[in-house]
């Protein structure tokens, strides 16, 4: 270790500025000393306007639980932007997303992903996970809500022989079904799985309003302890019935949503600006630069030419949005580090300042 | 019943405990990070989301929206609101004499036009941009590592010839179009933490922050501003006519020499600001700070060139002292190459220089006029433009500071075209010309008068 740790000195010695991951990545994109990466290693398209990627990880990756989700970048016309997925890998494994074409980055990932590209990650999270307890299981989802609730199942289905999960499942038809054939497959092989498939053009909607469905489909359903995840009316249905007729407790049933980002800012709005560190929040018009908003909050704010051309003042935008006072662009993510020399508040925002 | 929520919590703390000292500047507003932004940072907190699960609840302290409740905002609009202290139209108190016969309003106009460029550069910045800065930071690696490799083994002499040319070129393609330009922010909208201002540390003496404040901000928002723009002359030389001849200057030529092989050395005492400490602007206690952090990079950068690698190449080959002498010449051939392109810049015969009394009330296409008027270009090759960091493009460069330097090229000629129209010179010539005109002045205000 001690020789091990004097290369590595001597590499950074003969390198710098740049690091011995600088140089690894030449070799291999995975490698970075400011990012987690992974590099995909498959792509398969499971129906159109849908697409299955899988990647391995670099350094400072922690595997998964089922269920879990992550943050992944991705470069979108050059400019990285942040998404979370549902990791639908079994626990441990390399990960594996399905993404679904609804908007600009799904689209992006959709049409344009490789075997070989680079993708952005930050580690796994999330607490829609399987029981500590094995315990019977229901399952219940809808279009890609199968997602997270396919990581349970290949975690879990294969590797027990006490298992007892039912999954229903809601698609729209067969073909748009994900993961169908397999789901069936394995329903084939281990008694544990039982699939119900229901599809929205043939029967109309899953009807979760009152308890006739679950009756047929899962008899027990009482006994056992579910996990939901799909759109926002599937879930507020699901909800209402346990709260109305299904067992209550932890972990009777645990939910993930899926959430649309609707933080769009509006040119010149002006807002409430929450200044984080500093525990500090102030109403600023939508014409005066967040850098003067700050200094007449009596804060001290990174500044330089108060222009917008050095880059002196960059904050982290934690959320909201600005109004670039050069252009009239509303833009920013969270994260995104903005020039607060030219940059107004378009409606409610946070700043890392 | 449990709804899953995302985690946020446990990172807040990790960002907001993230500290970003600051240093009030006594006798100027100017406030500096002392420290980066925490690139814990980079990766967006709040989640967006897209066909994922997500939080099922948004943070309970979302502000209510109140636009209603500042009267006085109004929409803000390209055309009405301009950030700073720059007008949209009004005129200085003296307009320069090469911009003496436009009116207000023809440079308000220019603004607009010189606007509309930069705007049109920005619609079409994107993933070929981001491929291309990419490429070129991937081949300065390979051969800043073949060219040390080739060190490795300095006592054949094709391997020393070949180590040393990789490794001059390297380091000027690493500091003129990689770390010049990326810490001016040009590559800031890629979101890409490891290609980014706040994050990019350079293979020069003198460390990034340092130089991002007296370049960035003091040059280019101060142009060729006697008084002002520090970067007329460096403290050391006498560059403009008007500053007041004294016998010490008879050393220009002999000064300007002496610093160009060493130039980066030059630069990280520039940086220092020495000058404004014995004014009193600048604290001791920031002295000291700016010391300690150009002292580690110094260590650094000398270990690297003239100690780690000659004592790698002595006990792998026995041929450290011809390594030694390899990254001598290379840094040497480095400093005077950045020397002369940064020389071209704002000394050729043509590029103008300023009084306060001109900046006093100027407008923002006024300080457009100042930029143009104030640089100077360098006509070449493809090659000659990359390997200055595309600093031979230093006209539309002070235009635009943070436009990606792969665009300057395509954006010239309208600039060209514009400041024709408007009966502005346009100052620009081959190298060796530009080189020969900086280095006359260099003489020539060695003595008294003009």
């Amino acid at each position: 270790m001690a020789g091990l740790s004097l290369i590595k000195r001597m590499a950074e010695a003969l390198l710098h500025p740049m690091t011995p991951q600088d140089v690894l990545s030449l070799l291999d994109p995975v490698h970075s000393s400011r990012q987690l990466r992974g590099v995909v290693t498959k792509v398969t398209r499971p129906m159109p306007g849908s697409v299955t990627i899988s990647f391995r990880t670099g350094p400072g990756w922690r595997a998964h639980d089922a269920g879990q989700w992550a943050r992944i970048g991705v470069d979108v016309d050059g400019v990285r932007q942040w998404r979370s997925y549902s990791l639908s890998a079994p626990a441990g494994a390399d990960p594996e997303i399905t993404v679904t074409d609804i908007g600009k980055v799904s689209g992006t990932l959709v049409r344009t992903t490789k075997v070989g590209d680079v993708l952005f990650l930050a580690r796994p999270e999330g607490d829609f996970v399987l029981p500590e307890e094995p315990r019977p299981l229901l399952m219940l989802t809808a279009g890609s809500g199968l997602t997270p609730v396919m990581s349970m199942i290949r975690t879990l289905v294969p590797r027990r022989p006490d298992a007892d999960v039912v999954l229903i499942h809601s698609a729209r038809t067969p073909q748009t079904a994900l993961f169908r054939e397999e789901l069936e497959e394995l329903a084939d092989q281990f008694p544990g799985l039982t699939v119900h498939h229901h599809f929205t053009s043939e029967s109309g909607r899953l009807d979760l309003t009152d308890t006739a469905t679950l009756d047929a489909l899962c008899p027990d359903w009482r006994d056992r302890a579910a996990y939901a995840c799909g759109p926002s009316g599937f879930l507020d249905d699901a909800e209402h019935l346990w709260a109305t007729h299904g067992p209550t407790g932890p972990g009777a049933l645990q939910m993930e949503r899926f959430q649309a980002d609707l933080t769009g800012g509006e040119a010149g709005a002006g807002g409430l600006v929450v200044f984080e560190q500093s525990d500090t929040e102030v109403q600023a018009p939508g014409d005066v630069p967040l850098l003067e908003v700050a200094e007449d909050a009596g804060l001290p704010a990174p500044s330089g030419c108060r222009m917008g051309i050095c880059h002196a003042c960059l904050v982290p935008l934690r959320s909201g949005q600005v109004t670039d006072l050069r252009t009239g662009e509303v833009h920013g993510d969270p994260g995104q580090l903005i020039q607060t020399c030219v940059s107004a508040a378009a409606g409610p925002v946070s700043l890392g300042l | 019943m449990t709804q899953t929520l995302h985690p946020t919590t446990t990172e807040t703390t990790a960002t907001s405990t993230e500290e970003r000292r600051t240093t009030i500047r006594r006798s100027s507003d100017r406030v500096l990070p002392a420290d980066r932004p925490n690139t814990v940072s980079w990766a967006p907190r709040e989640d967006q989301q897209e066909g994922g699960p997500a939080a099922s609840a948004s943070t309970a302290t979302v502000p209510a929206l109140a636009a209603d409740s500042s009267p006085d905002s109004t929409p803000a609009s390209a055309a009405r609101v301009r950030p700073g202290s720059l007008a949209a139209v009004g005129s200085p108190a003296v307009r320069p004499p090469a911009a003496a016969h436009l009116s207000d309003e023809q440079v308000a106009e220019l603004a607009r036009e010189l606007d509309a460029v930069r705007d049109d550069v920005l619609s079409r910045r994107g993933a070929s941009d981001a491929a291309y800065i990419r490429r070129v930071i991937r081949l300065q690696r390979v051969l800043e590592l073949a060219g040390r490799g080739c060190l490795l083994n300095a006592q054949n002499k094709v391997a020393w010839v070949a180590g040393t040319a990789m490794l001059t070129f390297a380091k000027i393609i690493e500091n003129m179009e990689i770390g010049h330009n990326v810490l001016h922010g040009q590559w800031d909208w890629m979101r890409d933490p490891d290609i980014h201002s706040t994050t990019w540390e350079w293979d020069f003496v003198t460390p990034s922050t340092a130089w991002q404040n007296t370049h960035n901000d003091l040059h280019h928002r101060w142009t060729n501003v006697i008084g002002k723009d520090r970067d007329v002359g460096y403290n050391v030389l006498r560059m403009d006519e008007d500053e007041q001849w004294q016998p010490r200057h008879i050393l220009n030529p002999v000064i300007n020499a002496g610093l160009a092989p060493v130039f980066e050395w030059g630069i990280a005492l520039y940086d220092l600001e020495l000058d404004r400490v014995k004014a009193g602007e600048k604290s001791r206690e920031e002295l000291m700070r700016d010391l300690r952090s150009v002292g580690v990079k110094a260590a650094k950068q000398f270990a690297k060139d003239y100690a780690a690698t000659p004592v790698a190449a002595e006990l792998l080959t026995g041929s450290g002292k011809a390594a030694l002498i390899g990254t001598v010449v290379a840094n040497g051939l480095r400093n005077i190459w950045a020397h002369s392109v940064i020389f071209c810049g704002h000394f050729p015969e043509g590029a103008e220089t300023f009084t306060e009394e001109m900046v006093e009330g100027e407008t923002r296409g006024d300080w457009y006029v100042r930029q143009m008027i104030g640089s100077a270009n360098i006509d070449g090759s493809k090659f000659m433009h990359f390997m200055t960091g595309n600093l031979s493009h230093q006209v539309e460069h002070h235009l635009f500071p943070d436009l990606p330097s792969n665009r300057y090229a395509e954006v010239a000629p309208k600039v060209r075209e514009i400041c024709a129209r408007y009966g502005l010179p346009y100052t620009t010539g081959p190298l060796l010309k530009q080189v020969g005109s900086a280095w006359a002045k260099v003489f020539r205000l060695a003595l008294p008068g003009k």
